[in-house]
């Protein structure tokens, strides 16, 4: 497992935390070929379903094939049911693909969304397909920075306001140290209403660059 | 039985996974099978060559030991509630304890993934049962195995389990205890211990252990081992290079928040976390002999 020659990372700093009532995720936008960056404005936070999504860390061509995997059965499965589908669903789908082909791909990816059933969950799929829910998680390379700063800050029952500061403090602060995550923070709040996009240039950031 | 976030109902997840599988069918690729030697990849970095698919994992989020003891009128198991990720302590609140069935409890150290896939695995054998309706189901040395039988087979090809696994159980007034690992090497003992507890726990649970052990006295038996481990599990030096047997839990931490399983003829039970007391403020800790007039501390 690695990087081909030539392929494209996401050096990334990714999270996503659970508020009652839904989930707030939020990325870097740096898309990385070995120092030169591709592109400074990528877009990290992908729709899987209405009230899902998906941030994606590692190879940008392996997380961008999974998503559209997944989006497509998903799409199918919500028909089938005549519902919303379970985040859980989400989740354990990208996880079998990801865990059964863990030889040719190099994905990390966080799962966030609302359902009726359980509200805002995040689930974490890490590089060998381990499926894991969390009350927050971080993840791509500029989470190593951040590890001591989210134990700090991240306290329970926090309010949908307090968990989006959290979440934009956090990935700054990764932002500023990691070379390979940078440009601005995108944010994507989801609850029962529906989902919100935010976006923090990189001039207004709360720390650094 | 501890089965979290099940979210559908049974029926139109098996039917929709009988579709995803075909589908999936096209997604997996085919390769080679003679791979090359893994090397420990770790943390990605950027730019390194793949090479030829490599069929050998080389395990990413790992847990570390797992103790078990038969004591009399029972099993029971002790594992922490750590899953790292390489030496970073990535996920602290895991279950690597699971029960299956009204019998079996097992645990597992190593690739927390195929961990997750024994377990769907077990869950399968034992919905079967519970279709087939019969009023048998399998025993837990029918599990383990059933359970051996796919290591070693996963093994000849290239491509196992990354696991060291502790299957335990009580049925029909007999306690049954077997470990196995990921080559499928497979025995069963009255105390069995993965990963490093093989080297630190179980020389300690078999000097206490008896015959007519009490579960209290498993219990304490279990959660003292687990304290010696935290004291003194820390990173193993050097790489991973051949961490064969099981050694996947060599690279991560221990933790002092731990789970207990039992198997009795009551049943089977997976207990909620909790924290082990440690003991740090012994005199010649806080007042170490260092000073001038003595070699220094070390």
């Amino acid at each position: 497992m690695g990087l081909k020659p030539g392929e494209v990372a996401t050096g990334t700093t990714i999270m996503a935390v659970e508020f009652d009532g839904g989930v707030v995720l939020g990325a870097d936008s740096r898309t990385s070929t070995g120092t030169y960056v591709a592109n400074r404005v990528s877009d990290k936070l992908t729709a899987l379903h209405h009230h899902i999504y998906c941030c994606r860390s590692g190879s940008a061509a392996d997380t961008q094939a999974l998503a559209d995997y997944v989006r497509y059965f998903l799409a199918s499965h919500a028909i089938d049911l005549g519902r919303t589908p379970a985040v859980y669903t989400a989740a354990k789908l990208m996880s079998t693909l990801i865990y059964r082909n863990k030889d040719n791909l190099l994905a990390g990816v966080i799962i966030g969304g609302w359902d009726p059933k359980d509200g805002g969950q995040v689930y974490t799929v890490t590089l060998g397909g381990t499926l894991q829910r969390q009350k927050f998680s971080i993840g791509g390379s500029g989470s190593t920075y951040i590890y001591g700063h989210v134990d700090e800050a991240f306290k329970e029952n926090m309010t949908r306001e307090e968990c989006q500061n959290f979440v934009k403090k956090a990935i700054s602060h990764a932002m500023a140290r990691d070379g390979s995550s940078g440009g601005v923070i995108r944010m994507v709040t989801i609850d029962k209403t529906g989902v919100s996009r935010e976006f923090i240039p990189g001039d207004k950031l709360p720390y650094g660059p | 039985m501890p089965r979290k976030w099940t979210g559908l109902n049974l029926a139109s997840t098996s039917l929709f996974f009988v579709t995803l599988s075909a589908c999936l069918l096209q997604v997996v690729f085919t390769s080679n099978m003679f791979g090359v030697t893994v090397k420990n990849s770790g943390m990605t970095g950027t730019g390194t060559t793949a090479g030829p698919t490599k069929r050998t994992h080389s395990p990413m989020v790992t847990g570390t030991s797992v103790l078990g003891v038969k004591y009399n009128g029972g099993v029971m198991l002790a594992a922490d509630t750590l899953a790292s990720y390489g030496s970073l302590a990535r996920f602290k609140d895991v279950t690597r304890l699971n029960a299956v069935g009204d019998y079996t409890i097992l645990g597992a150290g190593g690739e927390f993934s195929d961990f997750q896939a024994i377990q769907e695995i077990l869950e399968k054998m034992d919905q079967e049962d519970k279709n087939a309706d019969d009023g048998f189901s399998h025993s837990p040395a029918e599990l383990f195995n059933y359970l051996r039988a796919i290591f070693y087979s996963k093994r000849n090809k290239f491509n196992p389990l990354w696991n060291e696994v502790l299957v335990g159980g009580f049925k029909d007034g007999k306690a049954f205890l077997g470990h196995l690992d990921m080559i499928g090497t497979a025995f069963s003992d009255e105390v069995m211990a993965t990963g490093f507890g093989s080297y630190l726990a179980l020389p300690i649970m078999r000097k206490r252990w008896h015959a007519n052990m009490t579960e209290g006295e498993a219990r304490a038996l279990l959660e003292d081992c687990m304290r010696v481990l935290f004291y003194r599990w820390g990173l193993r030096e050097g790489g991973r290079e051949g961490g064969r047997q099981g050694e996947g839990g060599s690279d991560c931490r221990a933790l002092n928040r731990i789970q207990i399983a039992k198997a009795d003829a009551s049943g089977v039970l997976v207990s909620q976390a909790f924290t082990l007391s440690t003991v740090w403020d012994l005199a010649s800790f806080a007042n170490p002999k260092a000073g001038m007039d003595t070699d220094g501390s070390w």
